[in-house]
């Protein structure tokens, strides 16, 4: 089945990527865009979709500075 | 003593890092894939952009080979020695508390930066005296430390807290200007800066080989 993981700096901490996307809209004319937080997405096809969370926990995210969210189709 | 080097596909400053072990004590180079250490007295895991750096920095070369016999001589109280992304590695091994993130600024940096040695009573800096300044340079994208304000108050209450950024040198936006730490038992050190980098005033400062000095005293026989 296929896995999407989505991983985001936790909230709390300092995101510049987010900042450096947030202060470049207003340069493109999108104005009233704030809290930009920039993550990434992990999508894979899984036999066990139990063993998602351990693969985050383990390797796909760093659970002391980001949080995920595993979604399953 | 002798020193083992790691060299991951895509590190690039183990050979500057022998060159600087080499000037204290033997020295050699150790394969990834390898799960042997050779019986080596010390290790360092160095700069350099490990498997690509894919996911997150340090990610999946915490995985490879070596890195299961790097954790077991950490565990036996072998001296274990982290430089950049070596510190981001031993970080995502859980070998040392907290994590490296992109710098505040979002560019890299690369400078000579001072950092002050805070505890000198570690295999890592006792060729320092507590207050000395080290002149060694950074150069790096993700070198923003961190840890959660419950984590720094047990690092700095347990001295593990061995090299800050000097007032005005912090280049990374690192929380509370944390250059380097260890893990609690002292064996296991991590450090942005690079003092491989720095073993001859050829280049300008030979501050860094304090550092390998210190290692290399620790491990001398007595």
């Amino acid at each position: 089945m296929r896995a999407r993981v989505l991983i985001r700096p936790k909230q709390g901490i300092l995101d510049p990527q987010g900042q450096a996307v947030e202060r470049a809209l207003p340069a493109l004319g999108f104005e009233g865009a704030s809290e930009v937080r920039v993550g990434r997405m992990v999508e894979l096809e899984v036999e066990d979709a139990s063993r998602l969370d351990e693969m985050c926990e383990r390797l796909l995210a760093n659970p002391l500075i980001e949080d995920y969210e595993v979604t399953v189709e | 003593m002798r020193f083992g080097v790691v060299r991951f596909p895509g590190s690039c400053d183990e050979t500057d890092a022998l060159l600087a072990c080499k000037r204290y004590g033997d020295a050699e180079l150790l394969w990834h894939g390898d799960s042997d250490l050779w019986g080596v007295d010390a290790v360092v895991v160095p700069g350099g952009f490990s498997y690509g750096d894919y996911l997150r920095v340090g990610a999946i070369a915490r995985f490879s080979p070596v890195m299961d016999a790097v954790a077991e001589h950490a565990r036996a109280g072998g001296i274990v020695f982290g430089i950049c992304n070596g510190f981001q590695v031993l970080c995502e091994a859980g070998l040392l508390p907290g994590a490296l993130l992109p710098n505040a600024g979002l560019r890299f940096v690369c400078r000579q930066v001072d950092v002050e040695v805070v505890n000198a009573d570690t295999p890592f800096t006792r060729a320092c005296e507590p207050g000395d300044i080290l002149s060694i340079p950074v150069k790096h994208t993700t070198g923003r430390y961190y840890a959660p304000e419950e984590d720094l108050r047990d690092l700095d209450a347990h001295g593990q807290i061995l090299l800050r950024y000097r007032e005005g040198h912090n280049p990374n936006g690192s929380v509370a200007d944390i250059a380097g730490v260890s893990n609690r038992e002292r064996n296991v050190m991590g450090l942005m800066p690079h003092p491989e980098h720095a073993v001859d005033p050829l280049t300008g400062s030979a501050d860094g080989g304090r550092l390998f000095e210190s290692m290399a005293t620790a491990l001398a026989p007595a």
